[in-house]
């Protein structure tokens, strides 16, 4: 039951105002600006952009510094803004094999054509705290090389050649939005994808993880993880064709699993996708897991029972603010229902003990 | 448009300085205004589409006193942005198109070609080459 109270404005008031000052900080320290955050935090920028479902760097950045650095409350404004937006339009599906790669590499093969360009990654550092950066440091310069203007094909194309892997033929179906429609089950990939894609990166890395260890195991190669920007366009219907209308940084991961096939098709291997806002990389391999474990039903697979395989546990529980919202809701004041409960608690003990004084006068007799 | 689009406002605003244009006279067809565009993805980067999630763009429409018209549909939030990039593209179809185009455009093109191109040149210099040990044995 819930009944409105009032009062408690003057300490909520007074809390916000406490809020602001800690989230300032010690005033003798200089103030974080929104681009240093931009710039400087540009990974916890993406996560907040690609969970918050919203490509925009400065208000991904903002978010961050209101949040005082809490990613999921940073991913709630974001998305609260978000609702604010009348919708404009959808893109042109965009074209990830044109993609200028700051990052490209395969797993599976070592001589890919267009090279395997490692980029700004973490991987192959020691994982030592560097404590230079704890001091005023010099300007870092990377090292750059005359770059080579081939082009860089999909790994996977090169098994399609073959017919060695399931293809992925173009469609041009319009794809569900659950930002315009409540997600429902049965979802078709195109809805799971999205939802994944918003989907919070523990949760998602959680759910590619029990399927490494055996739970709807599926036996993943990265047969291609690319990071780099790709060019947006969109139809405008009052000019009557497609005009560029930005640049956003994406991460997309192409995994190789293991094969299916039957007596009358001969064995191929299968795909998992991932694609994401930004350089989050985890992410993308996460999903491209999670996406080949629900597939499972398409491909023939055997139901397992693998959290992973079921549609409705992962697709339900992987966004962070639908989470968060119904998790954080019970700290707000339930003293109505709490009361209720208390009055039953007391009425069950008082009929247990007087049942129990009865039973013992009984004895006694 | 693309261009336009993706420039950086103050890079776009000082080249219009430079060339000397004074704004001119033009009512609004569709006042700018922000708002959010579904970017898709493909399944396996070929396949059926997807929704993979938002970037904000703004757009405007305005006519020139003197005719042509001007659409901008710019990436993010920068309303006066949009009406530069609207006023760009209502001149380029007037006898200012060439000082336009030499002026604005071309330094805006080159500088995204310099800024790919540096990043190309650090992504060359991290990729690897393979080489295989030699081992004792003919």
């Amino acid at each position: 039951m819930y009944v409105a109270v009032k009062g408690g404005e003057r300490a909520i008031d007074n809390a916000h105002a406490w809020l602001a000052e800690e989230r300032r900080g010690d005033p003798s320290v200089a103030e974080l600006s929104v681009a240093q955050i931009r710039v400087q935090l540009a990974l916890a920028v993406n996560r907040v952009m690609a969970e918050g479902s919203l490509y925009d760097p400065d208000l991904a950045a903002l978010a961050i510094k209101q949040a005082r650095g809490d990613l999921i409350e940073a991913i709630f404004l974001i998305r609260a803004y978000r609702t604010t937006l009348p919708r404009l339009g959808a893109s042109r599906p965009v074209d990830t094999g044109a993609m200028r790669c700051d990052r490209r590499i395969s797993a599976t093969f070592k001589d890919a054509p267009g090279g395997q360009v490692l980029g700004p990654t973490f991987d192959y550092t020691h994982r030592l705290l560097d404590f230079k950066l704890a001091a005023e440091g010099e300007l870092p310069q990377a090292e750059t090389a005359q770059a080579d203007p081939a082009p860089m094909p999909r790994i996977t194309d090169y098994l399609n050649r073959d017919g060695l892997i399931q293809p992925e033929p173009a469609a041009e179906d319009t794809p569900p939005d659950l930002t315009r429609e409540p997600l429902e089950l049965p979802a078709n990939r195109a809805l799971r994808l999205q939802a994944l894609a918003r989907g919070d990166e523990g949760f998602v890395l959680s759910m590619a993880y029990s399927t490494q260890r055996g739970y709807g195991r599926n036996h993943p190669f990265v047969g291609e993880l690319r990071v780099g920007a790709v060019t947006v366009e969109m139809d405008i219907p009052e000019l009557g064709f497609a005009v560029e209308i930005g640049e956003v940084e994406l991460t997309e991961c192409e995994t190789v699993n293991q094969f299916v096939g039957s007596k009358t098709e001969p064995p191929q291997f299968t795909r998992g996708y991932g694609l994401t806002f930004g350089h989050t990389e985890r992410k993308a391999i996460s999903m491209a897991l999670v996406d080949r474990a629900l597939r499972w039903q398409e491909l023939g697979e055997d139901d397992t029972g693998a959290p992973a395989q079921d549609a409705e546990f992962v697709l339900y529980h992987a966004d962070n603010i639908q989470a968060s919202g119904f998790l954080e809701h019970i700290k707000l004041p339930h003293y109505v229902d709490f009361q209720s409960e208390l009055e039953l608690i007391r009425k069950i003990r008082a009929e247990a003990s007087a049942a129990q004084a009865a039973a013992d006068r009984e004895a006694a007799e | 448009m693309g261009l336009l689009s993706r420039a950086p406002a103050d890079r776009l605003e000082a080249l219009w300085k430079t060339l000397g244009i004074d704004d001119p006279a033009f009512h609004w067809l569709r006042a700018p205004e922000t708002g959010g565009v579904m970017v898709r993805g493909r399944m396996g980067g070929t396949g059926a589409p997807f929704n993979l999630g938002e970037m904000t763009v703004t757009r405007c429409a305005l006519r020139l006193k003197q005719g042509a018209d001007g659409h901008a549909y710019v990436q993010g939030r920068d309303k006066a942005k949009a009406r530069r990039a609207a006023l760009v593209d209502a001149l380029m179809q007037t006898d200012r198109a060439d000082d336009l185009r030499r002026g604005l455009l071309a330094p805006l093109a080159q500088d995204m070609a310099d800024a790919a191109a540096s990043r190309a040149a650090r992504a060359e210099a991290t990729k690897v080459a393979f080489f295989t040990m030699v081992r004792g044995e003919d």
